[in-house]
């Protein structure tokens, strides 16, 4: 009697492979359309440059366009910012440092970040709409992750403003003076908020670039540092592309370059700046395991399989790319991972019900479609849940996984920076510490097992800068994060997210 | 289809582990769903069609019954469209005068039995309860567990009483309450969940409603997860009830989220998920109003049986 409910899976769209799991994610009462409103966003139709307090015109007079991924319309034009203009921002960062911000009582600093944070929250709402139209990211996570985490790293380091001797005690340390920062598209408020909180509460004056698909929230941030009355250059937001990015690493009156992106882009930039007194940190691409034990609670490991690959859409430089199974849990662990991507919504980031938004832009999803296509031709078996994906314009990739993935797949061993997840089985603790280990990047791993002593011996032997224990994924403003090897050098967040912006 | 079974009955000291901040990070993803127009209307349907009218207490009479009864039918004769309940829950004595009075309406007496809500009475005297309640009508038989034997690591006992009530139950369905208030961790409650559902429970159901904490989200997620292994192991659906607690839309159409991103559609029916609760349907009821006038009425225009 039971048999007969049920239903054999139609095949899924897309890829032509049978889903073997007989659960029914698919037909029935499912929800409607829950869109958030735009009706209260403001997107002017030009930009500036946030230079000296003020937004100015590019001297070349040239703009770009940014567009919503989900859709490809354009949003607003925004101004490109020039070598000229470069030099115009540090002037007046090196001028508000000289002159206010390095004179300033600490505790005067501090209250100037508390209010941007204040502010930040007051207009969350905002911030996480533009955040989704933008970068395509779900309104999900920008409203529960990205934005509150932003302003709660400006609560963390306004904090610190005029405890500086205490964190360093016996030391007195000193502001670098001014800090040049590039951030990538994958969080661009939340990478804004890493960068300038610390810098601003160690005394330091700033400079920093978006990047160039994901600018306007960082201009939204330009218009809440302006109302927090902050003085004029000590916060200077631009906007370009990767020549602006290399005038901001050459410009000989910055003292540190804060960067966060592509691990090609961090090499390039630690050459241009050998032999000069910049200091610099860098936070660059992974590969991360993610360790299934056979002892761990496996639905809840499931659950932490997918929040590591598929949070953001897998543009997520600690992403848990590469998982790892124990050869006895392997079948089970992979049966509920496909019926648990079953569930997953691809579709419009503005509904509020959505899990998977839409990639960034249209180059990232042919790196992606790339990678899909070297791991089919490589023989790893493919996998992709058979949701709909939106029809019409905008950037999509449905959740993706390899299974029968080795070491020796291009498809483990690159940063596909996707929703695509290399499946590997092992057999023992040591086998699997041994390949975990066995990459050049090393920024995130996790480990599942019910076991803490296990815990602490795996996580001991990981060479990553951030390892989570049956959870992924988390951030908190008072936690370092930071890599291994190519994943960079140099922590933020925290105690060491001070000593960054700081001689000590 | 009276092919026999072969199961193979696993060591429920090695049932699998669950981590508790795992759950309650799951939970609060199903709460997120937003739940609109017409999936709303849907889905506030789909609740009433599923719920267990309870009434459980040491003052009920015949009369108190019939009129429930007539509740169950006639929820809402005002507006068009409204399902009946599932079925009515009600103590053995009581069996016979629910039975009348639902005659022809499809709805279900359930009876709880062997000796609710505690459990603490000779196994005799459990089946005796449960055969009584069978004899008088009762379709659905809602049983306790022996909570003192399980948290004794008396696993064997446990299951054999089930088995043994399921037994006495022959044709009625057997809901096998674990009361899990008393069971206090979650890791307990997938054991016991294990335990009921290989003893051949026809459902797994929450609380009796009398210990509090009564059903959550948290475990529930934990039953249906227990649930979805024994599928997967056996294919043998079984069902679910939360019991208790539930008395508001929201939270309900929560449950439903859950239910349907952990077992899928097939489940998705009053036949393999209820909710054992007495408030719900008229909570439920003033949402269905709202959504068909667009504004909410005072609760003074839902009868209260």
């Amino acid at each position: 009697m039971a048999k007969q409910l049920v239903k054999k899976k139609k095949k899924s769209a897309g890829n032509g492979a049978a889903i073997d799991s007989a659960l029914d994610f698919n037909s029935g009462w499912s929800y409607s359309p829950a869109p958030e409103s735009t009706d209260h966003i403001e997107i002017k139709d030009k930009y500036g440059l946030f230079i000296n307090g003020k937004f100015v015109r590019p001297s070349k007079g040239k703009y770009f366009a940014t567009i919503n991924p989900a859709n490809e319309k354009k949003l607003a034009m925004v101004a490109e910012a020039s070598e000229e203009d470069v030099d115009k921002a540090v002037k007046a960062a090196r001028k508000a440092y000289n002159n206010v911000w390095s004179r300033m009582p600490a505790k005067e600093r501090g209250k100037y970040i508390y209010r941007i944070a204040r502010i930040m929250q007051e207009r969350a709402r905002e911030f996480a709409v533009i955040e989704t139209l933008d970068g395509g990211k779900t309104i999900r996570e920008a409203r529960d992750v990205d934005v509150p985490l932003a302003a709660a790293h400006f609560f963390y380091y306004a904090g610190w403003a005029d405890k500086l001797e205490y964190a360093f005690p016996g030391k007195s340390p000193q502001a670098l003076g001014v800090a040049g920062q590039i951030i990538p598209w994958n969080f661009p408020l939340l990478m804004m908020a890493w960068k300038i909180a610390p810098a601003l509460a160690c005394g330091n004056t700033v400079v920093i670039k978006s990047a160039e698909t994901t600018p306007l929230t960082s201009l939204k941030l330009a218009e809440v540092i302006q109302e927090a009355g902050l003085p004029d250059g000590v916060v200077n937001i631009i906007t370009g592309a990767g020549a602006t990015g290399a005038a901001i690493v050459n410009h000989p009156d910055i003292n540190k370059i804060a960067f966060t992106g592509s691990t090609a882009v961090g090499k390039i930039i630690q050459s241009a700046i050998a032999g000069t007194d910049k200091k610099v940190t860098l936070e660059l691409g992974g590969k991360a395991a993610n360790i299934i034990l056979d002892d761990a609670p496996i639905d809840q490991a499931v659950e932490g399989i997918i929040n590591g690959i598929y949070f953001n859409q897998g543009h997520v430089c600690c992403a848990g790319s590469r998982l790892f199974v124990q050869e006895d849990v392997a079948d089970i662990v992979v049966r509920k991972l496909k019926d648990r991507m079953e569930s997953l919504i691809v579709g419009d980031p503005m509904d509020k019900n959505t899990d998977i938004g839409a990639i960034n832009s249209k180059e990232q999803l042919n790196t992606i479609n790339k990678y899909i296509k070297i791991g089919k031709s490589e023989g790893a078996s493919f996998y992709q849940s058979s949701c709909e994906l939106p029809s019409g314009k905008g950037f999509w990739c449905r959740p993706t996984l390899f299974l029968n993935v080795s070491q020796s797949h291009r498809i483990a061993q690159e940063e596909i920076f996707g929703p695509v997840l290399a499946v590997q089985t092992f057999r023992t603790v040591e086998e699997v510490l041994e390949k975990a280990n066995n990459t050049p990047y090393g920024l995130s791993a996790g480990v599942w097992s019910d076991k803490g002593a296990k815990i602490f011996n795996m996580t001991n032997k990981l060479r990553a800068g951030v390892i989570w224990a049956n959870t992924y994924n988390k951030f908190d403003p008072s936690s370092p994060f930071g890599g291994y090897k190519e994943s960079g050098f140099g922590r933020e967040g925290g105690l060491h997210g001070l000593s960054a912006y700081l001689k000590i | 289809m009276s092919a026999t079974l072969t199961l193979d009955i696993p060591d429920f000291r090695n049932s699998p582990r669950v981590d508790e901040v795992g759950i309650e990070e799951r939970v609060s993803r199903f709460t997120k769903r937003s739940i609109k127009t017409e999936a709303k209307n849907t889905g506030l349907r789909l609740i009433l069609s599923m719920i267990d009218l309870t009434t459980l207490e040491g003052k009920d009479t015949e009369g108190k019954v019939r009129q429930l009864c007539y509740k169950a039918r006639h929820l809402h004769d005002s507006m068009e469209g409204i399902p009946k309940v599932a079925a009515v829950c009600v103590y053995p004595s009581l069996v016979r005068i629910a039975k009348k009075e639902l005659e022809g309406s499809g709805i279900n007496v359930a009876a709880v039995a062997t000796a609710f809500p505690s459990g603490q009475a000779p196994k005799a005297v459990k089946l005796a309860d449960t055969k009584f309640a069978v004899k008088e009508g009762a379709d659905e038989v809602d049983m306790v567990i022996s909570r003192g034997k399980f948290l004794e690591g008396d696993y064997k006992f446990v299951f054999n009483e089930i088995g043994a009530v399921k037994e006495a139950c022959g044709e009625a369905h057997l809901k096998v309450i674990l009361e899990t208030g008393e069971l206090s961790t979650l890791d307990n409650i997938r054991r016991a969940s294990d335990i009921a559902l290989y003893a051949g429970a026809d459902f797994i159901k929450t609380s009796t409603g009398k210990i509090s904490p009564a059903a959550t989200m948290q475990v529930t997620l934990v039953m249906l997860e227990a649930i979805r292994d024994y599928y997967y192991a056996t294919g043998k659906m079984v069902g679910m009830k939360p019991a208790g607690g539930i008395a508001k839309s929201k939270l309900a159409l929560h449950y439903l989220v859950m239910l349907k991103e952990t077992l899928g559609n097939a489940w998705m029916t009053s036949k393999w998920f209820r909710f054992g609760a007495s408030s719900l349907a008229n909570d439920v009821l003033m949402q269905l109003a709202k959504q068909e006038y667009g504004n909410y009425q005072s609760m003074d225009y839902f009868s209260l049986d």
